[in-house]
């Protein structure tokens, strides 16, 4: 079977627990005005790639990953749900702890059979409000719950991601929201706040696409940590 | 069987009362220490004296340009300076190089030459006494150019061969300066002369009579290190009775290494575990308090830190940050299955905390899957808080070395006091890719070096025809380069014989030949275009090939692809087996590595453009490095590339220097400490080699460059080495900056 793989990257130590190799598949659902991968929302045919060969060379990281694990992300991995449930499958195989980051917007049969497979799910919940989620993501804030109700069903662990930009979701309201949001949800593990950074706009630019937040200062990390410290309180 | 000594009191006695073996009285009596870095105590007010003064000194040496003062009247050797301190009421240990601090002496032995353009790189001038003095004896550098043939002189002009050990002291040998505070130099004089007179019962043939000369050599400089020590006042004739006296013993043997050798690297050799035992003995009799023991290794490492070679700018650029190697190696297993950890393996990493950072001494952890766990984190936190530490592989060095060697220079094993070496810079790989594809002429000079075969027709390369071009030129570059070796090590063993050091060897020593390579990424991926992609080369006016234009992509080493990786294999298991065709100089072994200094750079200007893209002129990577920003897969395959070296091929080191921006290491600093962890001991359980790690951002250092002020102490790994950011040249800077920096995605 194969995938549109953009890259591997064999040091991933922020994307779930321990040291991580981390697949980004191509394709996503969603134009978040942050998006730190442009490169990865079209599937490109010139990246195709077999799951065997890609399970290949995840494996030979297997020396540093064996106590860390493999991350599925992107673009939106669930896109290609079932490349990604064939891949875990030979990774768990290997004993191999599996994480699948996601934005939450794609869920279908295929996407609950890799659901199953994986140990951990990142799940990215963008903004708190769901006009602001649809006008800054074009996805739907429901989706996003309803995916994050699935999860709590399978009893699935959970860590929220949510990355914070200045003037678009950087008060103690929208924190206060996604802490009710998460509450009743007993298999959130963590809630990750995520700095906004600018480092990607040399990828528009060589991808010749306007990055919509070019001006916006990146998220100073003493106001994130006041920030993720008042979630804390308030979960 | 040689009679109890009462300085051993409290040791347990074994077989290295009867003979010298520093090794057996290590594992008879050392105490491993598996718990973390709470024992540990901030200076004393002493060493903060002692430290403010150092720290003035070097301000001072700053100022001056890098040089505080070069003493161009006397020679340097042990007994020609008197005794000079410091600040003599706060030092513990006592004894500098000259007669002042910092203030460099003239070693003429290795060339004159070489010491009068120093002397006015600096504005000094070398004195008449000292010019009429050699104008009567012949230096190392003498004897080499009477006997260097045509094909070596052109090889070492057009710098096919650079940075060989002709004009200054070969170094990379370890005295075993531990022998001095357990035996005493009595007890080494009585066991050298035994040894004279077991030779002269057998035949006088060459090889005896050279060797019993230089026993004779070692003994007069083992009394005249004694006579240096009594200059001080200290009579080390017996052995050292307490921790003080340890530490003392040693250093005295170290200073007066530097006193007779300015060796490129003089590295001190494994003498933390050892000291360790005195200070254990001490602490159980009630005669040393936990801040004392540290105090000892304070002072001792600002000793070791005042430790200068007078060298030239020629010798910098190949060499950056006046470097002089005073390598500790730290940890590792024992052959017995227990860590030769000790406290003092923390106290020596402590020092990076109590005098700050410093690339001096070049400490070096042994790392071993069984390490205990708490000094493996430590090794991590001070390796992101400092980047002054380097790794390098116990699990595989210890079954071929047992677990008594220690590290000469960077990267080189060594048996400690049983094994010295040879050592031979290294030769410009890329360089002979295009000598290949020329028919035997240097691309730069347009001259005729190695053998005459016809330029390279056509306008594509094929790769099975470069290969055969090239094998046949790597065969011919192995019997010149090892005869370059014999040579140099003729004349140096000859005319400027390490007297002091090899006294601090068996008299049976085993010696090994060092040979080394660089640009292993520039060859391995030019060899790759070649194969993979289309390379079609440009000629210049003479017909000499010294362009290339590649159509297409082609697999880059440093990104885990065996399809590449395999070629940089094959490549140095063919040139260590074309080398061990040809005899060396004393029957050594041959050896290789895959290390740099920093001298990638001055390599990458002499060499003309390379079918991987690599421009002319262009700095190489260091070491065993993928070149710059071509690893697409992440840190890890790249490490992956890298540990697919055979150290059996190269058993005198395959350097790597890793630079990642500490985000990319884990959101916090626990996370951090903990993934290098599982960083280094994922690359070393692939039977890796070395690596230098950095933590830090790329722009820190471009703010270090513009603005030297603001991060006066930033101490950086390179290839093998720690070095002061600021005493490196502008070149060397820019290519440390354009080097990739393992980022987050």
């Amino acid at each position: 079977m194969q995938g549109y793989i953009h890259s591997l990257q064999s040091l991933g130590t922020v994307d779930g627990p321990g040291v991580r190799a981390v697949v980004f598949g191509e394709g996503c659902p969603l134009r978040c005005v942050y998006c730190h991968n442009p490169d990865t929302w079209e599937p490109d045919p010139a990246h195709l790639m077999e799951v065997e060969d890609l399970a290949e060379q995840i494996l030979r990281l297997t020396p540093y990953i064996k106590n860390g694990g493999v991350t599925f992300s992107g673009g939106e991995p669930c896109l290609q749900a079932e490349f990604f449930a064939a891949l875990a499958t030979e990774l768990k195989g290997r004993g191999l702890h599996l994480a699948l980051d996601t934005c939450g917007e794609v869920y279908d049969p295929a996407v609950r059979r890799l659901l199953e497979l994986v140990d951990l799910v990142l799940l990215d919940v963008k903004f708190t409000v769901g006009e602001e989620h649809h006008r800054h993501t074009g996805g739907s804030l429901s989706r996003v719950v309803s995916f994050l109700k699935t999860l709590e069903a399978m009893q699935k662990p959970i860590w929220i991601r949510h990355v914070v930009v200045p003037g678009l979701n950087d008060t103690e309201e929208d924190l206060l929201r996604l802490a009710e949001l998460t509450r009743p949800m007993r298999c959130v593990e963590k809630i990750e706040l995520l700095p906004f950074r600018s480092l990607c706009i040399e990828k528009y630019r060589t991808l010749g696409i306007p990055f919509p937040l070019e001006r916006t200062p990146q998220m100073d990390p003493a106001r994130l940590a006041q920030l993720q410290a008042y979630l804390e309180k308030n979960l | 069987m040689a009679e109890w000594r009462n300085e051993w009191d409290g040791f347990i006695a074994g077989h290295w009362c009867d003979h010298i073996d520093v090794q057996e009285f290590i594992q008879k009596n050392y105490t491993p220490y598996i718990g973390d870095e709470s024992f540990l105590a901030p200076p004393t007010e002493r060493t903060r004296r002692l430290f403010a003064a150092l720290t003035e000194k070097l301000k001072e040496e700053k100022e001056k340009g890098g040089v505080i003062g070069i003493d161009t009247q006397t020679v340097s050797s042990l007994t020609n300076y008197p005794a000079a301190y410091l600040s003599k009421e706060d030092e513990l240990i006592v004894g500098l190089q000259t007669g002042e601090p910092l203030v460099r002496g003239v070693n003429p032995f290795g060339g004159i030459r070489m010491a009068r353009s120093a002397c006015r790189a600096y504005g000094y001038e070398l004195s008449n006494r000292i010019e009429e003095e050699f104008h009567y004896r012949t230096t190392h550098n003498d004897g080499v150019f009477r006997v260097y043939t045509e094909s070596m002189r052109a090889m070492r002009h057009t710098g096919i061969l650079t940075g060989l050990p002709d004009a200054y002291g070969r170094g990379r040998i370890i005295g075993d300066y531990r022998r001095i505070a357990l035996y005493g130099i009595d007890r080494l004089i009585e066991e050298k002369k035994q040894d004279k007179i077991n030779l002269g019962k057998k035949r006088m043939t060459e090889e005896n009579i050279r060797l019993s000369e230089e026993l004779f050599k070692q003994i007069s400089f083992l009394e005249k290190l004694k006579a240096m020590a009594a200059l001080y006042g200290i009579d080390i004739s017996a052995p050292a009775t307490n921790a003080r006296e340890a530490v003392q013993w040693l250093y005295f043997g170290y200073l007066a290494a530097n006193k007779e050798q300015n060796g490129a690297a003089m590295s001190l050799g494994r003498v933390g575990t050892f000291l360790d035992i005195y200070m254990e003995r001490d602490l159980r009799r009630g005669i040393l308090t936990e801040e004392g023991a540290q105090e000892l290794i304070d002072q001792f490492v600002m000793k070791l830190r005042m430790i200068r070679h007078l060298r030239t700018p020629e010798y910098n650029e190949l060499f950056g940050g006046d470097p002089v190697w005073i390598t500790e190696a730290v940890g590792g297993m024992g052959k017995d299955g227990r860590t030769l950890v000790t406290k003092n393996a923390f106290r020596f990493l402590h020092t990076l905390y109590n005098l700050g950072t410093a690339p001096e001494p070049n400490l070096t952890v042994l790392w071993s899957e069984k390490l205990p766990e708490a000094f493996k984190k430590y090794c991590s936190r001070v390796s992101i808080q400092t980047d002054s530490i380097q790794y390098e592989n116990d699990d595989l060095m210890r079954p071929r070395f047992g677990d008594d060697y220690a590290i000469a220079c960077c990267v080189s094993a060594m048996k400690v006091g049983k094994q010295m070496q040879f050592f031979g810079a290294r030769c410009n790989l890329p360089k002979i890719l295009l000598l290949a594809l020329n028919g035997g002429k240097e691309e730069k000079y347009n001259m005729q070096v190695g053998p005459v075969m016809p330029a390279l027709e056509g306008e594509y390369l094929d790769y099975d025809e470069v290969r055969r071009r090239l094998d046949y030129y790597i065969g011919w570059l192995a019997g010149e380069y090892v005869d370059t070796m014999n040579v140099i090590h003729f004349m140096h063993d000859k005319y400027a014989y390490e007297k002091t050091q090899l006294a601090l060897h068996d008299t049976d020593v085993e010696r090994v030949m060092a040979f080394g390579v660089a640009g292993l990424s520039v060859i391995t991926d030019s060899l790759s275009a070649i194969k993979y992609a289309k390379v079609r080369a440009t000629r210049d006016e003479n017909g000499l090939i010294n362009g290339f234009e590649t159509e297409g992509s082609f697999p880059k080493f440093g990104n885990d692809d065996d399809r590449v990786d395999s070629i940089a294999v094959e490549l140095l298991e063919r040139f260590i087996t074309e080398l061990r065709k040809n005899p060396t100089y004393r029957g050594a072994k041959h050896t290789l590595s895959v290390l740099t200094i920093t001298s990638n750079v001055v390599y990458g200007k002499k060499t003309g453009a390379t079918p991987d893209g690599r421009a002319a002129g262009a700095p190489f990577a260091p070491g065993a490095n993928p070149m710059h920003n071509r690893e697409e897969r992440g840190a890890l395959a790249s490490l992956n590339s890298v540990a697919k070296l055979p150290y059996d091929a190269c058993m005198d080191g395959i350097s790597n220097t890793f630079s990642i921006v500490p985000e990319a290491l884990g959101n916090n600093e626990e996370e951090r400490v903990a993934n290098l962890v599982t960083i280094l001991d994922g690359y070393f359980g692939q039977n890796a080699h070395h690596i230098n790690v950095n933590v830090l951002d790329r722009q820190k250092l471009i703010d270090a460059m513009e603005d030297p002020d603001l991060y006066p102490n930033l101490t950086i790994r390179v290839s093998g080495y720690a070095v002061n950011f600021h005493k490196l040249s502008r070149e060397q800077q820019k290519e440390v900056i354009s080097r990739t920096f393992h980022q987050t995605v």
